[in-house]
């Protein structure tokens, strides 16, 4: 059993740390008011601008190749991220339809910049990536130590401590406040004087940085290249966390990390004794089923910031 | 009036047009020749007979996965699992196919019906959440696409086949392969499915505007308290939407099942019918009309697309952009309106 939990526990964190960081750019853009189904296509750009970066700079930058990609991926994400912005913000189009259109927009636009660039339908693998890695001190805590920070990725940790700094960040600070306040009475905001456009454009811009970091890191640590199918559903399943974890980021890293147990399971499920005898089917569904049935109230009904979904017009009641 | 209704033709084809622009600059930012590129794609559509049946081939699952996306639109739901929808109606499709042997007049409408029950109660689990539990729709239907995903695959390989990758091909009286299609075209997949897409359409505009239960689906997608408070019951009209739109979604995929393919594969990801199904409703205006319109501009495009690469040398993934980019304009029509009205009164 312990053995299991050895292999499970550093299974779900590395399968989790990506889903993490999208999920809480989820959080931060549907706070602000607006719904971001694009997080795939967000992801997308940030998997294909990170295996580009790393594959073209691996000479130049040498080990410190990995972060500058998930820098880069962040950028582009972020500025990817405008259009739906604009679309949803600016010119008031269905959120949702919006957020298609960039999962759309992504996938095609990447593969075609591959096929343009490398002739192929995918990329190279990569050479240079993050390494395993013992938590100093930590690890030698018997038996949590091995479990929890033996042989484990940075990423793991740093998307950890991100969602504790974006908790701090949207219920500490005035500007957290700002930025729920436009996600659930923008009229009240604006009588405030607070900018509500101008924090929308934040909420989905971050969404965006957040979401590239997300895919940039499950390229560079899980995929190794970028294909067709690098991000199938990731984001998705990030939106999922989003609401399993009630809109709150630290709700939204435990739903992440709840789904890559559920995930770590299915990949590994195999070798473990007691999970042997369940056909595979089962450990694949379990995370959307249990999506599923955590929304219809098993664990407490939470609602969505009040303003989200909705464009804001000035001076409409 | 008249100048809204004259918005709705014309907003769709400014996307259209401004989708195919931009994709003629991206072409030539990434040093392809947008005239030779799009040249290979007309050829690629209208060229050749085969082309032609294969685009009609195309059309006719975007049709029906059209209608069901915009089914659920007027009843004010957004359906995102017609993917899942159709996955599963493939499946049931050729389960029947392979599993009876009937007479045909039995056993292809059989097939048919089986498939669209099958999309049907994928489309009925959403639709009772959201009723009874206020669970929302888009979210749910997400997790029902993946999980008909694996459920399929696994139904696949270990109930209908021993272990194998894929079934074998339905049999003759299940399947809507024409060999008249095949002759005009040079043996494109062309099969009679077009028939049942054009049917279904004909189908939704008649409920939705000549019944009184259309009225009513209508009236629940416009207002939900208005319809509750003139006596309508909203939630069982949310399930019934949504049902009605599981069932086109399914036969989209009996299409697949028993007209493209005749058999039904492990599948590694989604097939793509259904998410292009949400492009075509928001082109088609969610109008039955509309749909069949942009359901062929849609089939051709992608099918088009293929000749691309050998042509023009320009990846096919171009026609992928173009379309995303006509979504967004579309969607984005607040701004395309706004325009338009400040040409017209500039004009005065």
């Amino acid at each position: 059993m312990l053995q299991a939990l050895e292999i499970i526990i550093p299974t779900a964190l590395f399968v989790a740390a990506p889903l993490i960081f999208t999920a809480l750019g989820g959080v931060l853009s549907e706070r602000a008011g607006v719904v971001n189904i694009g997080l795939e296509g967000l992801m997308i750009i940030g998997a294909f601008v990170g295996i580009v970066f790393n594959l073209n700079f691996v000479d130049v930058f040498g080990s410190a190749t990995p972060w500058l990609a998930i820098l880069a991926a962040m950028v582009a994400a972020a500025i990817f991220s405008l259009l739906h912005a604009v679309a949803s913000i600016t010119f008031k189009a269905d959120q949702v339809v919006s957020g298609v259109a960039i999962n759309f927009l992504a996938l095609g636009l990447t593969l075609f910049l591959v096929k343009n660039i490398y002739e192929k339908g995918q990329t190279d693998r990569i050479s240079m990536s993050f390494n395993k890695m013992d938590v100093p001190i930590l690890s030698d805590i018997p038996i949590i130590g091995k479990i929890f920070f033996s042989g484990g990725y940075i990423t793991s940790y740093i998307a950890i401590l991100a969602a504790v700094i974006v908790w701090y960040v949207v219920y500490k600070t005035p500007f957290g406040l700002r930025l729920r306040s436009v996600g659930e009475h923008p009229m009240a905001a604006d009588t405030m004087g607070i900018n509500v456009t101008k924090m929308r454009y934040i909420g989905v811009m971050l969404s965006g940085a957040f979401a590239g970091i997300g895919g940039a890191v499950y390229a560079t640590i899980i995929s190794r290249d970028f294909g067709h199918a690098t991000i199938s559903g990731q984001g998705f399943m990030a939106l999922a966390a989003v609401i399993f974890g009630k809109w709150h980021p630290l709700g939204a890293m435990g739903a992440a990390l709840f789904f890559g147990l559920a995930q770590g399971l299915s990949i590994i499920g195999g070798t473990i004794p007691f999970l042997k005898d369940i056909p595979t089917v089962y450990l694949l569904i379990l995370p959307y089923v249990l999506t599923i049935l955590a929304l219809t109230g098993f664990i407490g009904r939470a609602d969505a910031p009040k303003a989200s979904g909705t464009p804001y017009e000035k001076g409409k009641r | 009036m008249n100048l809204n209704r004259y918005m709705n033709l014309l907003i769709p084809i400014i996307a259209i047009i401004l989708g195919l622009v931009c994709g003629a600059i991206i072409m030539l930012v990434s040093g392809y020749d947008p005239i030779a590129g799009y040249s290979a794609l007309w050829y690629g559509i209208f060229g050749e007979s085969y082309y032609i049946g294969e685009t009609v081939r195309q059309v006719t699952p975007y049709i029906l996965t059209g209608l069901a996306v915009a089914f659920a639109f007027r009843t004010g739901l957004f359906n995102i699992g017609v993917e899942g929808q159709v996955i599963v109606g493939w499946l049931a499709a050729v389960w029947v196919g392979i599993a009876f042997e009937l007479p045909m007049i039995i056993h292809l409408p059989l097939a048919i019906i089986v498939a669209g029950l099958a999309g049907a109660l994928w489309g009925f689990i959403p639709g009772f959440l959201k009723a009874r539990f206020k669970v929302h729709e888009v979210i749910v239907t997400i997790m029902m696409n993946y999980v008909a995903l694996h459920v399929t695959n696994a139904l696949i390989r270990d109930v209908i086949t021993d272990n194998a990758d894929k079934t074998e091909k339905v049999f003759p009286s299940a399947s809507l392969r024409s060999e008249f299609f095949e002759n005009i075209t040079d043996f494109s997949r062309m099969h009679y499915g077009i028939f049942i897409a054009i049917i279904a359409a004909f189908l939704m505009w008649f409920l939705l505007e000549k019944t009184t239960k259309g009225y009513e689906l209508r009236a629940v997608g416009f207002n939900h308290d208005a319809a509750h408070y003139s006596g309508m019951n909203v939630n069982k009209n949310i399930i019934l939407s949504m049902v009605i739109s599981g069932a086109f979604a399914g036969v989209a995929g009996a299409m697949e099942g028993l007209g493209t393919f005749e058999y039904v594969s492990v599948k590694g990801g989604f097939t793509g019918i259904g998410f292009d199904g949400i492009a075509v409703a928001l082109i088609g205006g969610n109008t039955a009309i509309g749909i069949i319109l942009a359901a062929v501009l849609f089939g051709g495009l992608k099918i088009g697309a293929l000749n691309m690469p050998s042509e023009a040398g320009v990846p096919n993934e171009l026609v992928e952009i173009v379309i995303a980019l006509i979504i967004f304009f579309v969607a984005s029509s607040y701004f395309i309106r706004w325009i338009l009205l400040r040409f017209k009164k500039e004009g005065k």
